[in-house]
């Protein structure tokens, strides 16, 4: 579903993925585990298509998509959706119109009937109870003043309303109570079906555990140095990132190296 | 043109054309010693420049580089139709229209909403048949600039709208002024008194509109008084027409805990200027006062704000917004003084632009004056452009780049915006805000938060 292959992208000067290779088939859950710096969030806002990241080399293939040629709203019609690490505060646009807007945008980019307020909010209320959300959030204005587990909360909604086929997750996990950690392992498991995929982005094992994700993968350095079952998050947490052993390099390459 | 010259053209244009006093036979002694007392203040006076505080952003000079003619009859007779299409439906109570300067009792429907204690008249019908009442709240002789005194002079029509003690206007009384031009430069001085007795309550809602072509100057004053205990909702929709300077002054004297709200758009003229002032004369009186203006291609949107408090107990607050697309220009210029009886006042006042173009300017200028201890007072001013966080968020989320912007504009209006009534005046603002912006770029949805 997802093919990434040796990306390069720059922040400013700097390289923070230096040859990125990542599959994720339709059906599977993948993890993406990493030490800060890695350049865990910026594969995630790459995928999304936030603005300031230059990609130099390498290409990402979304179904038949050439991901990097679309815009973020083109990418969100494709079926790709982020849930940030950092929801953006809006003041003045009411949460339910906000989400109505979002879904309505889906629907008429896939030809489809627009659907109404009503119809809307039969179908949002039963997601609302499902991630627990405070009802009374829905008339807020979007994530303004809302708590971080709100927040996070807020992210699950607009997944289980828009029900993307690639749900990118960048560290929702992160400052999350048990109960909050396991909406979000609901919200993503609830996706699970077979034309369907995620890549959730994590520091922590704790999301893991909930979630079993079919494959880890280690991001060190812009790259991923490992991959494995979902019992690789518990070998990350027992030797950390530094212990961990590079299988991707090139061996040849290595002894160059130290020579 | 020298400043110099075009106030003299200007001043001879307004005395030839009629203006000067002592010129109309019937007219009350009171009125006239008025109007030739204006007229005095004006010539001592002259127009401002821009070394004058208050006008230091606007530009006065193609006003006055134009030979408006006042007090002309219109040069088109409009239709009940015509009015119709540029003013909407009724909001749901007593429509009155001031046709360029003059009431037009043709295009106004008095049908609705009228009831036992609410007294509506043509303001000329007022000074013909009233009673004192009227002398009494003409004026108290103090003009905030050149142009105030030249309304008092000039003036001879308008609204009078009086409500009794304890009378309660359910619908809103609405009062349309519009200013028909065809290449022969009008200038329209319409006034309007609003008297609301002890316990009265109403919501007012005045609009300005525009219609054919060429230059026109609108130079208008409403004052309101509130006795005792009075609350007036006060809307001002300004949406003349793309060749139209608008001048204008809303003068409020607040009775003890009185509650009035001043709640203006501007989306129209090409130079305008709202002037709100507002005196709280006595104890515990409330004051509100929103704007939102929005100026476009080459429009220039002032909002001169001068707020009093005279007495203590008093509650000031303000919030204006501008959006400001284009070549457009927004100005604020607020000013809140706390006289030295004024103790245990609360004045608040915001203004917050967003800029929706490189070439857009913004002039700013909150000023809080105080001269008592024991004041809880806030001001504060921001000039923004459009979150670029918040515009990837609803891009990620497959909202339309033109949608997402739409709609982060609206949120921005938002907190104005919901002050307003909901129903029909909330449905006027929502369709003159949504015209104006669809006719640039970029959509606006206005049906965020009902």
């Amino acid at each position: 579903m997802l093919v990434i292959e040796g990306l390069h992208v720059e922040v400013g000067r700097t390289e923070i993925l230096a040859g990125l290779d990542l599959a994720i088939p339709a059906g599977e859950i993948h993890a993406v585990m990493g030490p800060n710096g890695a350049g865990k969030s910026t594969l995630a806002n790459v995928l999304a298509g936030r603005d300031g990241y230059r990609v130099t080399a390498g290409r990402v293939k979304f179904l038949d998509h050439d991901l990097l040629a679309m815009s973020p709203e083109e990418r969100a019609a494709a079926g790709v959706f982020l849930a940030f690490q950092q929801p953006v505060e809006i003041p003045g646009v009411p949460n339910m119109y906000f989400l109505r807007t979002a879904l309505n945008s889906l629907q008429r980019a896939h030809g489809l009937a627009e659907i109404g307020p009503s119809e809307f909010l039969a179908l949002a209320q039963d997601k609302v109870r499902l991630v627990g959300i405070d009802p009374a959030l829905m008339s807020r204005s979007v994530n303004e003043g809302f708590s971080g587990g709100e927040k996070k909360r807020n992210e699950i909604l607009q997944l289980a309303v828009l029900e993307p086929r690639l749900a990118i997750l960048d560290e929702t996990d992160s400052g999350l109570d048990i109960d909050a950690l396991r909406v979000v392992a609901d919200g993503v498991n609830a996706l699970r079906r077979p034309d369907r995929a995620a890549l959730v982005i994590t520091h922590h094992r704790r999301l893991l555990d909930l979630l079993v994700p079919d494959r880890v993968h280690v991001l060190v350095g812009g790259r991923i140095i490992r991959s494995g079952g979902a019992e690789l998050a518990g070998e990350l947490e027992r030797t950390g990132y530094t212990g961990l052993r590079d299988d991707r390099r090139d061996p040849v390459a290595t002894i160059g190296a130290s020579r | 043109m020298t400043s110099q010259v075009a106030e003299r053209t200007w001043q001879h244009n307004v005395h030839l054309s009629g203006g000067a006093p002592a010129e109309r036979p019937g007219e009350p002694a009171w009125l006239s010693a008025a109007r030739r007392s204006a007229f005095d203040w004006l010539s001592q006076h002259g127009f401002p420049t821009r070394k004058d505080e208050d006008w230091r952003y606007f530009d006065l000079a193609p006003v006055l580089g134009l030979a408006f003619s006042p007090n002309r009859e219109p040069s088109i007779e409009p239709r009940a139709a015509d009015l119709g299409a540029v003013a909407g439906p009724s909001l749901g109570g007593p429509r009155l229209v001031v046709l360029n300067g003059r009431y037009s009792p043709l295009l106004s429907d008095v049908t609705l909403g009228l009831g036992d204690g609410l007294h509506v008249a043509s303001l000329a019908g007022e000074i013909r048949d009233g009673g004192p009442g009227l002398a009494q709240r003409w004026g108290d002789g103090a003009y905030s600039h050149a142009f105030d005194a030249l309304n008092a002079a000039l003036a001879v029509d308008g609204v009078y709208i009086e409500l009794a003690p304890q009378t309660t206007a359910d619908a809103a009384i609405e009062i349309v002024y519009l200013t028909v031009a065809a290449g022969d430069l009008p200038l329209v001085s319409p006034r309007s008194v609003i008297f609301a007795q002890a316990g009265s309550r109403a919501t007012i809602v005045e609009t300005h509109l525009g219609l054919g072509h060429g230059h026109s100057l609108t130079n208008s004053h409403t004052r309101v008084v509130l006795a005792a205990g009075a609350h007036v909702e006060h809307y001002r929709f300004q949406a003349e027409g793309p060749e139209a300077s608008h001048l204008s002054v809303v003068e409020v004297h607040a009775g003890e805990a009185s509650r009035f709200a001043s709640r203006t758009l501007a989306v129209g003229g090409l130079r305008a200027r709202h002037e709100v002032r507002a005196r709280l004369v006595a104890p515990s009186a409330e004051l509100r006062l929103d704007g939102l203006y929005l100026p476009a291609g080459e429009q220039c949107h002032d909002n001169p704000v001068l707020v009093e408090h005279l007495a203590p107990g008093c509650t000031s607050r303000q919030l204006y917004k501008g959006i400001v697309k284009d070549a457009g220009h927004g100005i604020f210029n607020g000013h809140v003084i706390v006289g030295a009886a004024a103790v245990g006042t609360e004045a608040h006042q915001t203004n917050k632009t967003l800029l929706l173009s490189d070439r857009a300017e913004v002039d700013t200028r909150p000023r809080l004056e105080i001269f008592t201890d024991e004041v809880a007072a806030t001001h504060g001013a921001a000039v923004g452009q459009l979150d670029q966080d918040a515009l990837f968020y609803l891009r990620s989320r497959g909202i339309p780049d033109r949608d997402a912007q739409a709609m982060l504009v609206a949120g921005f209006a938002a907190d104005v915006l919901d002050g307003f009534a909901p129903g029909p005046v909330r449905g006027l603002a929502d369709r003159l805000v949504g015209s104006h912006l669809e006719a640039g770029s970029g959509a606006y949805q206005p049906e965020v938060k009902r």
